[in-house]
């Protein structure tokens, strides 16, 4: 039971991450992304790249940053993750979505998102293969952080948690205190002043991106750190991540990280009760929980 | 020869399903503007309960209650329209994006629960006990599929006509308008969320009946048949004949069916064998790129809704509704 | 007469293509003084500012600043034109402080920015007590200063402002119309919407009439307000509802 409530926390943590993006784009770009959880697969698959590039030209940098089995060369690989995902979202977003954004409605956006998610999802099939991958075949123990009752924790997951608290941290700072971050929001707001008071919506449109791909790399790199590297991360995970969402309402930043939360913690809980082929479907079991209770959400605003 | 003929019926029958489910997708996001990111869980309640009630008893599932063929199907039906009740009643009074969200849930649910729940419905390995109707006058052989292929295109045939008359009523007047322009269907003094809740439960249970017809055919679902791709499939039938328009709904459906089914013919007889487990991969890129495509191409597909739209984006006023402002 | 500061000629434009809400619509503001633009709901006076602004496509015609050519502008680069618009509604970022809503105006002023903010709250106490509360929390009036504020946060020559003095008291109207003429007579360009026809009017320099997306009459306001004419229509017995 505790330990489900760690493991919830700890994979919260990672839905968090994927989950801010998520709202900004959804409050900002007003659609639901459903290639958003893609970007995490992206993430993972530029990091594992990059992992092994920088292993093979610098060696030393292969080795494992004890106790956890996160190597140097890996830290490196996951900034350029970000960047290769933050560009790979600006690029979808140039070369489909503002097509579609300027003849269809939101809704063809949607349905957009959804064929850029198939596409994306199997050509990194395609590319990397159908097999599971791991950044590091050595194996690092979990630590025994208590006896009685027993709770496990890896030290790469305790790792993976703090950093994901430090990005939020910094996040939160940028939004809350400073003028690029009152521009983010003043575009959530009202896009059209946020232009007559001297904003480039593209700009910010590209910003969102950036935030968003860098979020959903981090977190692709930190799902798997903890679990496995596959083409279907993003499939296993789009649901998850709407989930977390919806629980802090739509467009809330610091609703999706406590969704994210929530969502973890839920999931994890709920295969105490439910046999573990059934977690796929717990995310849904949370959305229409919240639709019945309080359907904007924890932070959400009341919106059509 | 009759080989060939055999596939036609074979192929033309599994394509007129489909078309039945595209028309009841094409009620909910051509003519009234509601994204359903689960086709799929409709299709999938329809079948399972179309063989649930019409099949033998069976030791290890439910099953078995031996319901007469066309009650069976009606009651697949009624399943698919109870799931979407319960999903559209949740969502469709708050912004579009939860009703995408939603569906593509209950889709994911759907699987995993047909996955898991062997007591329900036989788990992964499927749901059996199924005795095809009418199968001991018929016997299995070709005149079994041609009567089923005529009772198949009777079925399309009848929702064809059923939602071409809906949607010249009143009724389908008031879809688009709420599609168009929520406020100024407000003001026609509907509530558009049950408008857009009848229409979405209607288009549901058409998919239902699709599911219902399927089952039927193969004598037999599984977890396989429900999967996410079917979704994709049936949407990517519908953008590319043409949302809107339901004689562009059926020829995109047999544009699309027989683009998959011989994309994969080719893939497994000319593809290097050790890339033969991509086949699935490339015809799934080939289908997202085909409705990303046509959303930045031709987003009215090959055969443009004919019913008013105009470019605005605004209800053309051929009918005088004297309240728009 | 001064300056033509601002000018838009035979302006068409809409929000739909082929169907123009202005046809052939001509405005031209002078420097330091207030034009201001009245004339029935529906009449395209919001469409006429949004067209100066670059918010609505000029499908033909004009608009030039200080005689250069500015049709269709970016409208992220008003500002650098020293242009400021506040539109008629939804004119500040409610979910963000006053501070903030002023800063984010200010964010490209570098150093100077705090001491501009400082010399705006000096001129907007209300604002100043309240700088950080969220600007959602604000008063109908006290909502226009602060919009007139971030306009102002920035210098502008010429300002753009769609009825300021809708919704608010007889009293905060007259306010604000008052602010106007104060920075008009400072050297500030107002191109003015008003609903208040006779308050406008009393405060303005000059004046045109649109309805229908065409221009009717224009003079210099104190005419306009003693025009039997537009005394019948605008401030006679039948008062026109706002917007
Ligand atoms: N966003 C819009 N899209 C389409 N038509 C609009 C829009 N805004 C205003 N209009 C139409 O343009 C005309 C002029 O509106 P507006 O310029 O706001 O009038 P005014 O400000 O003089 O009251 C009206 O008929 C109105 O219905
Ligand atoms: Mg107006």
């Amino acid at each position: 039971m505790i330990q489900s409530l760690l493991d919830g926390i700890l994979v919260g943590s990672i839905l968090s991450l994927g989950a801010i993006g998520l709202t900004m784009a959804m409050h900002m770009l007003r659609f639901a992304n459903f290639a958003h959880a893609e970007l995490l697969s992206i993430g993972a698959y530029a990091a594992l790249v990059f992992d092994g590039l920088f292993s093979a030209l610098f060696p030393p940098l292969a080795a494992a940053i004890a106790p956890l089995s996160l190597t140097w060369a890996l830290s490196l690989a996951i900034i350029i993750s970000m960047a290769v995902t933050a560009g790979s979202a600006i690029l979808v977003d140039r070369f489909v979505f503002a097509r579609v954004r300027a003849i269809g409605g939101e809704l063809s956006m949607v349905f957009a998102s959804f064929g850029v998610a198939l596409v994306l999802r199997n050509l990194i099939s395609l590319i990397f293969g159908l097999k599971t991958q791991l950044y590091s075949q050595d194996i690092v123990f979990a630590v025994v952080i208590s006896a009685d009752p027993l709770l496990l924790v890896k030290p790469d997951q305790v790792f993976a948690l703090v950093a994901a608290l430090v990005i939020m941290l910094i996040l939160h700072l940028v939004l809350s205190r400073t003028t690029l971050g009152y521009s983010l929001r003043a575009v959530a707001e009202n896009p059209t002043l946020a232009q007559v008071s001297g904003i480039r919506l593209s700009r910010m449109i590209a910003l969102i991106w950036i935030i968003g791909g860098g979020l959903a790399a981090v977190a692709g790199v930190f799902y798997g750190l903890t679990n496995q590297i596959s083409p279907v991360i993003g499939r296993d995970l789009v649901l998850p991540i709407f989930a977390a969402t919806i629980v802090g309402g739509i467009g809330s930043i610091y609703g999706a990280v406590l969704g994210g939360f929530l969502v973890g913690i839920a999931s994890n809980l709920a295969l105490v009760i439910l046999p573990s082929g059934y977690s796929p479907a717990v995310p849904f079991l949370i959305i229409l929980a919240v639709l019945l209770i309080r359907p904007n959400g924890l932070f959400g605003e009341a919106r059509e | 020869m009759i080989g060939v003929i055999s596939y036609l019926v074979f192929f033309t029958t599994v394509a007129s399903i489909l078309a039945i489910a595209v028309l009841g997708l094409n009620l909910q996001w051509g003519n009234t503007g509601l994204f359903n990111g689960g086709v799929v869980a409709f299709f999938g309640a329809g079948a399972y309960a179309t063989l649930i009630l019409g099949g033998t008893p069976q030791a290890d599932h439910l099953g078995g209650f031996e319901l007469f063929y066309p009650l069976a199907l009606l009651g697949g039906m009624l399943a698919a329209g109870l799931l979407a009740w319960l999903v559209g009643v949740l969502t469709l009074r708050l912004r579009h994006d939860y009703l995408a969200i939603a569906t593509f849930g209950v889709a994911v649910a759907f699987e995993t629960l047909m996955r898991n729940a062997e007591g329900l419905a036989g788990g992964a390995k499927g749901l059996r006990g199924f005795e095809r109707p009418l199968r001991e006058a018929l016997g299995d052989g070709f005149t079994y599929n041609l009567v089923f292929l005529a009772f198949v295109l009777t079925l399309l045939i009848v929702v064809y006509v059923f939602l071409g008359r809906l949607i010249r009523s009143p009724f389908g007047r008031m879809l688009r308008a709420i599609r168009e322009d929520e406020v100024a269907a407000k003001s026609l003094g509907k509530s558009p969320s049950r408008v857009r809740l009848t229409a979405f439960v209607t288009g549901s249970v058409i998919m239902g009946l699709a599911g219902g017809l399927y089952a039927t055919f193969y004598a037999f679902i599984s977890p396989q048949d429900v999967l996410p791709i079917l979704t994709f499939q049936i949407w990517a039938m519908l953008i590319v004949g043409g949302a809107g328009n339901n004689a562009g709904a059926v020829l995109g459906t047999f544009i699309i069916w027989g683009g998959w089914t011989a994309s994969g013919w080719a893939l497994s007889r000319f593809a290097p064998i050790e890339a033969q487990l991509y086949t699935g991969t490339v015809q799934f890129i080939l289908i997202g790129m085909i409705i990303v495509g046509m959303l930045m191409w031709r987003p009215q597909g090959l055969l443009p809704e004919r019913l008013v739209v105009s470019q605005s984006g605004k209800p053309e006023n051929k009918h005088k509704t004297g309240s728009r402002r | 007469m001064t300056e033509a500061a601002l000018e838009a000629r035979g302006i068409v434009a809409g929000y739909i293509k082929g169907l123009p809400i202005l046809s052939d619509v001509s405005v031209t503001a002078r420097e330091a003084a207030i034009t201001v633009i009245i004339g029935p709901n529906g009449a395209g006076k919001s469409t006429l500012i949004k067209a100066i602004a670059g918010l609505v496509p000029v499908s033909s015609g004009q608009v030039r600043l200080a005689g250069q050519d500015i049709t269709n502008p970016r409208p992220d680069t008003l500002g650098r034109m020293g242009i400021a618009y506040v539109p008629q509604s939804d004119n500040i970022f409610r979910s963000l402080t006053i501070r903030q809503n002023l800063d984010l105006v200010l964010r490209h002023a570098g150093s100077d920015a705090t001491a501009r903010r400082d010399e705006l709250m000096q001129q907007f106490p209300d604002l100043a007590e309240k700088q950080r509360d969220k600007a959602g929390t604000l008063s109908g009036g006290q909502r226009q200063f602060l919009a007139v504020a971030m306009a102002l946060a920035v210098k502008p020559r010429v300002i753009l402002m769609d009825e300021p003095s809708a919704g608010l008291s007889p009293r905060a109207s007259q306010e604000v119309l008052e602010h106007a003429r104060v920075l008009a007579d400072g050297g500030v360009t107002i191109l003015l919407v008003e609903q208040n026809v006779k308050q406008a009017l009393r405060l303005s320099d000059h004046a045109y009439i649109l309805a229908d997306g065409r221009n009717q009459i224009n003079g210099p306001a104190a005419e306009l307000l003693d025009d039997p004419v537009v005394g019948q229509i605008y401030l006679g017995g039948k008062r026109m509802g706002t917007a």
